[in-house]
């Protein structure tokens, strides 16, 4: 016998800590943002890749709600997410997606892929809006209203049991 | 003075376990000479009916509805049907923990009882390590979780249990996991008895493997009804989510179906004895680990436990106690354990261990991604891992094990051939092959499933072969045990993977008279009314299911809600046929006076629970099996003795 019956008490001791340093911590549910209530902040974003059109800060103004997504081809929740942001879109919802720091062929390859539910599809390569309306990880979608105003906040990946909550609030932003 | 009666029985039961404990240690150290040794299996005993009395107690007082208790006052309420009460005295996080030590108290009474195979000095500290682990429950219950406790002045009325909880499932569901979780404390208690005594025999992995396979196949039962639960009652319409809950009570039932097989291989050809040993420790690890994650509140998850770090620190103290002694134990005598026989690659103790391998890594992959989320969460970043991860990284594994499976039975012990069961190969090869090409040209699907449903039917013939050629009323039963459970992984494994290949989905906005479609259904909302229920009012969409212009069939799913506490939940409606099931979901009215229906329909998806209820009952005949040759066993050996005691008395 070697150093290798001692891996499994290494690991358990790894374990130990990282739960110890978690239970110690603040649990804090939501990271809510502060943006909620507010308008939309100033952006003007390129297209994410060839063929659709990017989005500014204007496009969510014109009167009907809508969902700000915030994705990316290299999340592993967004692919469970698609099929549910696919099935509000034949509610007929209006999606503007954000892709952060993506690349124009991974986009490209992830909606062929995975289906393509966005009317915009802006590039934001330095998690510009991101950081602005307040978004702590992808993926992540906003309700907003006719007017610009940020009305609700999803964290984490659209299961099928939100899919009626955001139709809801979207009903209630109009 | 029911509770107090039932706190004091709890008490006492704590008191006669630290007895145990110590009784076990000393008896382990001087030989089993002190006085205070006669006393350890006794002390099992009485600690075992002293606790189910306690537990029996707080049911009661559910069944009372008695509102100066805490516990009862929190989580019932007397308009409540009388099955709910009565759950509801489990539904909660103190008399859960209550239920768990109450299965740990039986055991150990039952070891007590029954076991007599073991060395005696192995008995004791096997018990001792028992006694260990109970007093820790014991602690975490009167320290800090007091089911017992009172109110100064009791409410009018109880708040009530989670609706989502008040399903004949939940009646069910954890008190058979539970029995799984904690009949693994017994394993974990024989290895850590073995470890001390440095005594790791065939006969020891005997002894172990009635408690192995008795938990196994309670978990095995748990994780189906808490699958079909999910399933029918989040309407949500999956069936597995590997939600952090899910994936605690699927860590351990990894780690058990491993330790099974190598305490086979340990008990018919005395090898692998470290690697028994070690997962005699991590099954029960993972048990614990699994409650610390659910009740700690550091992970979330759909199943809202009881959120408290204080109590999570207490868990994650045994944890360290517990687990991290057993680990270290193990890495100190690991090494003058020797390993046993021999045997080469191509036997069935080489696919054994293939299959443990591949069984392992499978509960490191879903260990990592449970974990993950709070790995990242500690550097501020919060991801969620979800099926994206979980089912390829998981599928890398599984189907080479199920490969294997197909033919490791067929194999001989220590040495064989791969050419001697050549003909049995290629017909399993040539059915896979065949299912592969004839799937794939009828339906255009995913690889993933494609090879699921290939390999489930080509496992479903292979697992029948080890019957041929043998006088079935011959057989034993261990073997049918064996061939069933193994057949009933292939009918699971055909049911996940054409649920996942065939099913079709429709969420509709259908006005009342209208009429959509799903797959080969055509279903009509006749009507959608108000209904009420004892302690809820719904709207009930009223439906007409006509499956390919056949006979119709009435469906009728609920949006509920609850009002005590104020909850809504989706009550789903199933019309089950031998072929799949329809699967429909009330929701929401649109502004335009149309109703949101959520419609599935899914080929073949019962068969995913079938297939775990034949796994679990080839358990259950494996389990018969080992406990009747045990017994012939047992009167063999006395028939033997006598003739002995006979024989030197006639010298």
């Amino acid at each position: 016998m070697s150093w290798r019956v001692w891996v499994p008490l290494f690991a358990f001791a790894l374990f130990l800590g990282l739960a110890g340093y978690q239970l110690t911590q603040p649990k804090d549910e939501f990271v809510e943002s502060r943006m909620v209530g507010r308008e939309l902040p100033y952006f003007d974003l390129p297209p994410a890749m060839d063929g659709v059109a990017g989005a500014t800060n204007a496009d969510f103004a014109d009167g009907t709600p809508k969902l700000l997504n915030i994705w990316a081809s290299w999340c592993l929740p967004c692919i469970a997410e698609a099929p549910h942001l696919e099935a509000l879109k034949e509610q007929g919802v209006e999606i503007i997606g954000v892709a952060i720091r993506d690349r124009p062929e991974d986009v490209t390859r992830f909606l062929a892929q995975h289906g393509n539910p966005y009317t915009r599809i802006a590039a934001d390569d330095l998690s510009e809006v991101q950081l602005a309306i307040g978004s702590s990880g992808v993926p992540e979608t906003f309700v907003i209203d006719g007017e610009g105003v940020i009305r609700y906040q999803h964290i984490g990946d659209i299961r099928a049991n939100d899919v009626p909550i955001l139709l809801a609030e979207l009903e209630k932003a109009r | 003075m029911i509770a107090e009666l039932g706190l004091a029985a709890l008490w006492l039961a704590a008191a006669l376990a630290a007895l145990q404990m110590i009784a076990g240690f000393l008896a382990v150290r001087d030989g089993g000479e002190s006085a205070l040794a006669q006393l350890i299996r006794p002390a099992a005993i009485v600690q075992g009916a002293l606790v189910t009395f306690s537990f029996a107690m707080l049911v009661w007082l559910f069944a009372i509805t008695d509102l100066s208790v805490k516990l009862v006052a929190t989580n019932s309420h007397s308009m409540k049907p009388l099955i709910f009460k009565l759950s509801g005295s489990f539904g909660n996080h103190e008399g859960s923990m209550l239920l768990w030590v109450m299965v740990m108290g039986l055991a150990g009474g039952l070891i007590a009882l029954v076991e007599r195979r073991l060395p005696e000095r192995t008995m004791n500290a096997t018990l001792a390590a028992q006694g260990v682990v109970s007093v820790g429950f014991y602690a975490f219950l009167l320290l800090s979780s007091n089911p017992f406790e009172r109110l100064p002045t009791p409410p009018a009325e109880g708040m009530g249990l989670n609706p989502l909880l008040q399903d004949i499932g939940l009646v069910f569901h954890p008190p058979t996991l539970y029995l799984g979780y904690v009949g693994l404390s017994v394993a974990f208690s024989f290895a850590v008895g073995a470890l001390l005594t440095r005594q790791v025999t065939p006969d020891f992995a005997r002894a172990m493997r009635p408690w192995i396979l008795g938990a196994w196949v309670l978990l095995t039962i748990g994780i189906i009804a808490g699958s079909y639960w999910a399933y029918y009652e989040l309407g949500w319409g999956g069936w597995w989510f590997w939600d952090p809950v899910e994936n605690a009570s699927l860590m351990p039932w990894l780690a058990a179906t491993a330790l099974l097989h190598s305490a086979s291989v340990l008990a018919s050809r005395d090898a692998l004895r470290t690697w028994t040993i070690m997962l005699g420790v991590v099954a029960f690890s993972m048990s614990m680990v699994g409650t610390f994650l659910v009740r700690s509140g550091i992970l979330t998850s759909v199943h809202a436990f009881a959120v408290d770090p204080e109590r999570g620190s207490f868990i994650l103290l045994l944890l360290a106690i517990y687990i991290g002694g057993a680990l270290l134990l193990f890495a100190l005598r690991a090494g003058t354990i020797s390993e046993g026989q021999r045997f080469s690659v191509a036997s069935r103790e080489g696919a054994l261990v293939f299959n443990n391998v591949m069984l392992s890594a499978i509960l490191a992959i879903v260990l990592l991604g449970t974990l993950y989320p709070l790995l990242t969460e500690a550097f501020d970043v919060r991801v969620s891992v979800g099926p994206p991860y979980f089912n390829p990284v998981g599928a890398i594994f599984t189907l080479p094990m199920l490969a294997v499976m197909a033919v490791g039975p067929l194999l001989r012990w220590r040495q064989d051939r791969m050419d001697r069961i050549g003909k049995e190969i290629a017909l399993f090869a040539a059915l896979v092959l065949a299912a592969l090409i004839l799937t794939s040209l009828l339906a255009d699907i995913a690889i993933l499933p494609l090879l699921g449903l290939a390999l489930g039917l080509g496992l479903a013939v292979a697992s029948l072969l080890p019957l041929r050629g043998r006088k079935l009323s011959r057989t034993p039963l261990s073997t049918w045990g064996m061939v069933v459970a193994h057949f009933g992984v292939a009918v699971a494994l055909i049911g996940m993977a054409s649920e996942s290949a065939f099913t079709s989905e429709r969420l509709a906005a259908v006005e009342e008279g209208g009429t959509t479609t799903v797959g080969p259904w055509t279903i009509t909302l006749e009507a959608v009314e108000p209904v009420a229920g004892p302690n809820w009012t719904a709207i009930q969409g009223r439906m007409t299911a006509r499956y390919n212009d056949g006979e119709a069939r009435q469906v009728a799913p609920q949006a509920r809600n609850f009002w005590a506490p104020l909850q809504q939940t989706t009550e789903s409606a199933l019309v089950t046929r031998w072929n799949g099931q329809l699967y429909a979901v009330m929701g929401d009215r649109a502004p335009d006076g149309r109703w949101q229906v959520r419609l599935w329909w899914k080929p073949f998806v019962t068969l995913i629970w079938y297939g775990g209820l034949i796994v679990a009952l080839g358990g259950v005949l494996a389990l018969i099996g080992r406990v009747l040759s045990d017994l012939r066993h047992r009167r063999l050996a006395a028939r033997i003795a006598e003739r002995r005691a006979d024989r030197e008395a006639m010298a």
